[in-house]
């Protein structure tokens, strides 16, 4: 698309180019999580976990961690323990890469995998309410725990994918992401306050939604939002987009289950 | 609200993963401070509801009308003589204008209840307190309600 | 299935009054969407929460569609006696799910 628009020399394309010029990323010590952007009461939501509605999602998927399940017949208890103690740290370092797809994984589809080469049972759906319940819990168990993904010859380039797409234009808005959520954050967008975009609190409670939901269903809603072509649940896209959304909340301290608008 | 058009709901069809493109939110005809009123003659017949004893506490703004927490109180001393028998919530512009009824005895300790209600959009909010000596009391309190800015499936 | 947290504190002296919270998990499916079709989607709410204290009702709820889903209630009772709490959540299409929690007061 900036082929495009260099060709097109109207004052307000000039305009926003050079509006577009100044772009750069938000300064590491100006980074700040969806969760300053809120009201008070929303803030209360997620501040409690004895009215937090996510912790509904954690309670259930703590059951289901030790359920059995599948022809193999085991839980992931089985392997992993106690949930609460074996998955801290995990959320904090996916997406991450996974050696023999070559790729990065995102948290629900390392679930999967483990579900279908591990469990010998059936991969649950995306945004199901069992997958939610059971990537509610294991990120859980990271709260507090700062982001941290693995930047290596093998992540880079996967890295750089997402972030190509971070900054590029698209859809009929012709709206790159980091248009919203580097240079105009803190901003108001209908009601709410755009937010820095940090996926600090995934799978979140929204409000809008009314229930968990994750990352990608979030990403799909942003790109429906400014008319861009979405992409399909564990499309590698998303993971990239969700791998360098992690890498750039580097260092910022999970929050599962967060509540948002 | 009524944004829908053949075009939008043909490249939600087309855009449709899990079903989650499956469910647009026309809105329905609202009710009218008039249904209220209605709502609330149910409750209280031909008695007066006088203003005050309520305590009704609602955000001014709220993030999204899909939850807004909303906290009710009657101070009483909750004695069998003398106790908060029910607390009722109406909305005006909702589809219908009941929200939810609380009912407490002596045994409460006190008429105190939080909750998260449904806006569908900027209105007020009114509580309609019934003493264990039948009178009623009420209070309201204005909610301006926001919408997401990127709705999901349009 | 529905997933209910319930808070009740452990431990209170008689007659104080304590703070139950409860949070249940549930669409509270208004009756007043739509599909893409235009048909409605039907109700499907919760429409009772009560709360027995030993077996005595010591509070009660009559939801409508207007509470959010997840349905979520604070609330107070007297701290009588030792024993158990108890919470019953019914509505449409036959649900009903129970909950309940030790108390200890002395």
């Amino acid at each position: 698309m900036s082929g495009h628009g260099a060709r097109l020399l109207g004052a307000s394309a000039l305009t926003l180019l050079a509006w577009t010029a100044s772009a750069g990323e938000i300064p590491p010590a100006e980074r700040r999580s969806g969760y300053d952007f809120m009201s008070r009461e929303t803030r209360a939501m997620q501040d409690d976990d004895t009215v937090n509605p996510g912790m509904l999602g954690v309670l259930e998927g703590g059951t289901l961690w030790a359920r059995k399940t599948g022809t193999a017949g085991r839980a992931c208890a089985d392997c992993h323990g106690d949930g609460r103690a074996s998955m801290k740290g995990v959320a904090a370092r996916y997406p991450a890469f996974d050696a023999a797809l070559k790729r990065p994984v995102n948290l629900e589809q390392r679930i999967n995998l483990c579900r279908t080469e591990r469990q010998q049972a059936p991969a649950l759906a995306y945004e199901s309410r069992e997958l939610l319940a059971l990537t509610a819990f294991v990120a859980r168990q990271s709260r507090g725990v700062p982001i941290d993904v693995a930047v290596d010859a093998r992540t880079k380039p996967f890295i750089d994918n997402g972030r190509a797409a971070f900054y590029r234009r698209q859809g009929q808005l012709n709206l790159a992401c980091s248009q919203c959520h580097d240079e105009n954050w803190g901003k108001r967008l209908a009601g709410n306050a755009i937010p820095q975009a940090h996926p600090t609190g995934y799978p979140v409670y929204r409000l809008e939604w009314q229930s968990l939901g994750s990352l990608q269903r979030r990403l799909r809603n942003c790109l429906v939002g400014i008319r861009a072509e979405s992409y399909e649940y564990g499309a590698p896209e998303l993971v990239e987009l969700e791998l360098f959304l992690m890498w750039r909340a580097r260092g910022m301290t999970i929050e599962t289950p967060a509540v948002r608008p | 609200m009524d944004r829908e058009t053949s075009r939008r709901a043909f490249l939600r069809a087309a855009a449709t993963g899990l079903g989650l493109g499956a469910v647009i939110t026309v809105a329905p005809a609202h009710a009218t401070p008039e249904a209220m009123e209605d709502a609330i003659r149910k409750i209280v017949g031909s008695s007066r509801v006088s203003k005050g004893r309520v305590k009704l506490e609602l955000p001014p703004l709220s993030e999204n009308g899909n939850t807004v927490p909303l906290t009710v109180s009657v101070e009483s001393p909750m004695t069998p003589a003398d106790h908060v028998r029910a607390i009722h919530v109406f909305t005006e512009l909702n589809p219908q204008p009941e929200v939810v009824s609380f009912r407490f005895g002596p045994r409460a300790g006190q008429a105190r209840v939080s909750t998260r209600i449904r806006l569908a959009t900027t209105q007020t909010v009114t509580a309609v307190g019934e003493l264990s000596d039948g009178s009623f009391w009420s209070a309201s309190a204005a909610v301006v309600v926001t919408l997401a800015a990127c709705l999901e499936d349009a | 299935m529905s997933s209910a947290l319930v808070n009740v504190p452990p431990r209170a002296r008689r007659g104080e009054v304590i703070e139950i919270k409860t949070l249940i998990s549930h669409p509270m499916e208004t009756g007043y969407r739509r599909n893409q079709l235009g048909a409605r989607i039907p109700r499907d709410i919760i429409r009772l929460f009560v709360c027995t204290y030993n077996g005595t009702e010591v509070f009660r709820a009559e939801l409508h569609p207007a509470i959010a889903a997840n349905p979520f209630l604070v609330f107070s009772t007297v701290a009588t006696e030792s024993g158990t709490i108890a919470f019953q959540w019914t509505g449409d299409n036959g649900l009903s799910a129970t909950e309940s929690a030790a108390i200890v007061v002395d």
